[in-house]
């Protein structure tokens, strides 16, 4: 057992492409349950994208391309759902379900002969001057695009639901449908679209997942991921910022478990690995230990089905 | 223009005809899916729906196999359609499944290599307290913090997963396994096995105890006043609070009769069809369950039939597999897609559907 060997710098720079992945779906997710829609298919949505992305990018040898097709792959899954809950009015909770054995199946189906491949290597990109800061350089300035395109994201994000006219109509509909469609909004068009929005990021955080942070192709390689990354909504209290905040903890508690166990302490792997799970069930508890729904930020429909009388 | 009207009463027939429907229209998808897959997609339907039943070749092993996989399905979604009738989703069975295996085989090995009758219902209690007692920790949150039961249930499979891992790398390892994984062979032993009662049949204690757990649900449901209960607070919740219904006591109890009931085919598949603790022992049944109670609409006989039904997928899957070269994963593809379908088929079940010219001008109607 050294501890010295684990090296804080190392740490931060890998507990930042762990996070990401779940960031990506998280923000995705975030937009989706805004809007009203609780969307379980995570799960399904990322594993598709995983794979969309890893087999594009062994075809074509691009990483780039191969995260366009996973943000496909999963904005189209993504549509079954859509589908399902806006226009057959499906119960959601049932639907996500769905999604996500569908989409776990799917995945292994598409997956059978990319077992054991590697994907085109994506090169980092080293932001000028600030790369070069000693330690913070190598921590936060020398990652690949991608890091940076989610923190983006984030921020556009914020943006769009807070300042934008649009945004504002999406949180209307979230927030109450019926009011909504009163003013003359279309509530399922706007559902629709934000589903197929946080369809596509699951997929980009899928094939981060595969590309980059693994990166190959196993199946079922999500394990969780898309679970977590609902968990980490509901401790964002629905604020998109926060969302940083619980993808890196929770990215810092994956990382240095796995830090623990390279090194070999003392304590059962198993336990080493349930840690990152049992953390989010810890925080979702803290999150609504004393709260009402409300009070957690939850928006007014969620979950609902918006059923046009008349 | 589609007009949707909400239908004051539900029709039964068509609640009873919308799961065939689904199956239908997923036989024709499937077909298609074999079909892109390079598979002549009537020869996949025929291999995975009739042969298992009726072919002289498969079906000496199929019949049998089709009630061994039933039994689990059945019984986990017996247990999930009462929580799901009110409203409260446990979809963590697949870990209530590990637990209740692990917490029986700790009790099985712990008396090894002991004769005795009572190791094996003792064993079936633990498999159901194991089963409740890890059901019951996303119902405690639920209920004290309001905590989101669906993620906490789900997260804990796979903290089930680890220690199944852990359990048959460790503690349950077989002292005479020279080093590999997995516990001892309960079916080895009198004490603790679940055996083919009637020889051929596929019959084990489990598949018994589910037709029973049918017959007792049925009756749960239709004549007892609990039943009642969790219809009232699915439908109505506010209506069930202002007639006092602990909102507290309808989730513990629907999360540790699930729990029970999902430990408890946990324990038949270990002692019978599996045998050992093995760190792949889970195969899914915890997940699959929910198609199965959902597919037989929330309601004992109906998720009777549909266990059955998606044990002949499951069974037909492997002789498709085995005949054809369709992967095992088009299998779950398949199960998801009658999921979409029968969720989705819903619509005309809850709905009336009138086709109406596009009119902008609202009536007075």
């Amino acid at each position: 057992m050294d501890f010295a060997s684990i090296d804080p710098t190392t740490i931060i720079y890998n507990l930042m492409i762990a996070a990401t992945p779940i960031l990506y779906a998280a923000l995705g997710e975030l937009l989706v349950e805004k809007a009203g829609v609780l969307n379980l298919g995570v799960e399904g949505m990322m594993i598709i994208g995983a794979i969309c992305g890893f087999a594009i990018s062994v075809e074509t040898g691009s990483s780039y391309i191969g995260f366009i097709a996973a943000a496909c792959g999963g904005a189209m899954l993504s549509v079954i759902f859509a589908v399902m809950t806006q226009y057959f009015l499906a119960n959601q909770v049932a639907s996500g379900l769905a999604l996500t054995l569908f989409g776990l199946g799917l995945a292994a189906l598409l997956g059978h002969s990319y077992t054991g491949q590697v994907p085109p290597q994506i090169s980092k990109l080293d932001l000028p001057i600030l790369s070069t800061i000693p330690v913070f350089g190598k921590m936060f300035f020398h990652h690949d695009f991608f890091v940076y395109f989610s923190l983006m994201l984030v921020l556009f994000v914020w943006y769009f639901l807070t300042k934008t006219r649009l945004g504002l109509v999406v949180q209307a509909v979230g927030e109450n449908h019926d009011s909504a469609h009163a003013i003359g909004y279309s509530v399922t068009t706007i559902r629709f679209f934000s589903i197929l929005f946080g369809g596509a990021l699951a997929g980009l955080g899928g094939g981060y997942l595969s590309l980059i942070r693994v990166p190959q192709w196993t199946e079922g390689m999500t394990a969780g991921a898309g679970w977590i990354a609902l968990a980490i909504v509901v401790f964002s209290s629905w604020r998109p910022w926060r969302l940083i905040l619980g993808a890196y903890i929770f990215g810092g508690i994956t990382i240095l478990q796995l830090n623990l166990q390279a090194i070999g302490v003392n304590i059962d792997i198993a336990l080493l690995s349930m840690t990152p799970y049992a953390i989010t069930i810890v925080a979702l508890v803290l999150m609504s230990v004393n709260k009402s729904k409300k009070s957690l930020g939850a928006p007014g429909s969620l979950g609902k089905s918006f059923i046009k009388v008349s | 223009m589609i007009k949707l009207t909400p239908r004051d009463h539900q029709s039964k027939l068509l609640t009873a005809i919308t799961p065939i429907i689904a199956v239908i229209f997923t036989m024709i998808c499937g077909g298609v899916l074999f079909w892109i897959l390079g598979k002549n997609p009537f020869e996949a339907i025929k291999l995975i729906f009739w042969d298992p039943l009726m072919s002289e070749t498969f079906s000496d092993y199929a019949r049998p196999q089709i009630l061994i996989k039933a039994s689990p399905l059945i019984l986990i979604a017996l247990g999930l359609s009462i929580g799901f009738r009110a409203n409260i989703w446990n979809i963590g069975a697949e870990g209530q499944f590990i637990m209740g295996a692990l917490i029986s085989a700790c009790i099985g090995l712990a008396f090894y290599p002991l004769e005795n009758r009572f190791i094996f219902p003792l064993m079936i209690l633990g498999g159901m307290v194991g089963g409740a007692f890890w059901a019951i920790i996303p119902a405690i949150l639920k209920s004290r913090f309001n905590t989101n039961e669906i993620l906490v249930s789900l997260m804990l499979v796979y903290i089930a997963e680890q220690a199944l891992a852990s359990a048959s790398i460790g503690i349950l390892r077989n002292p005479e396994g020279s080093g590999f994984p997995g516990s001892r062979n309960l079916n080895h032993y009198p004490s603790t096995s679940n055996p083919e009662l009637i020889e051929g049949s596929g019959i084990h204690w489990g598949v018994i105890f589910s037709f029973l757990a049918i017959w007792f649900f049925y009756y749960l449901l239709k004549n007892h006043k609990f039943g009642f209960q969790i219809k009232l607070f699915g439908d109505a919740p506010r209506a069930a609070s202002f007639a006092g219904l602990k909102t507290e006591y309808i989730i513990l109890l629907c999360f540790s009769i699930s729990g029970a009931l999902a430990g408890v085919a946990g324990m038949f598949e270990l002692t019978g069809p599996a045998g050992a603790i093995t760190i792949d022992f889970n195969v899914g049944y915890g997940f699959t369950a929910i198609i199965v109670a959902f597919l037989g609409r929330l309601n004992p006989v109906g998720i009777f039939f549909a266990g059955l039904l998606m044990a002949l997928t499951y069974v037909g899957g492997e002789i498709s597999q085995f005949m054809l070269g369709i992967p095992a994963a088009a299998i779950q593809v398949f199960q998801g897609m009658l999921l979409f379908f029968l969720l989705s088929i819903d619509l005309i079940v809850k709905f009336r559907l009138s086709f109406t010219k596009q009119n902008f001008i609202s009536r007075k109607d």
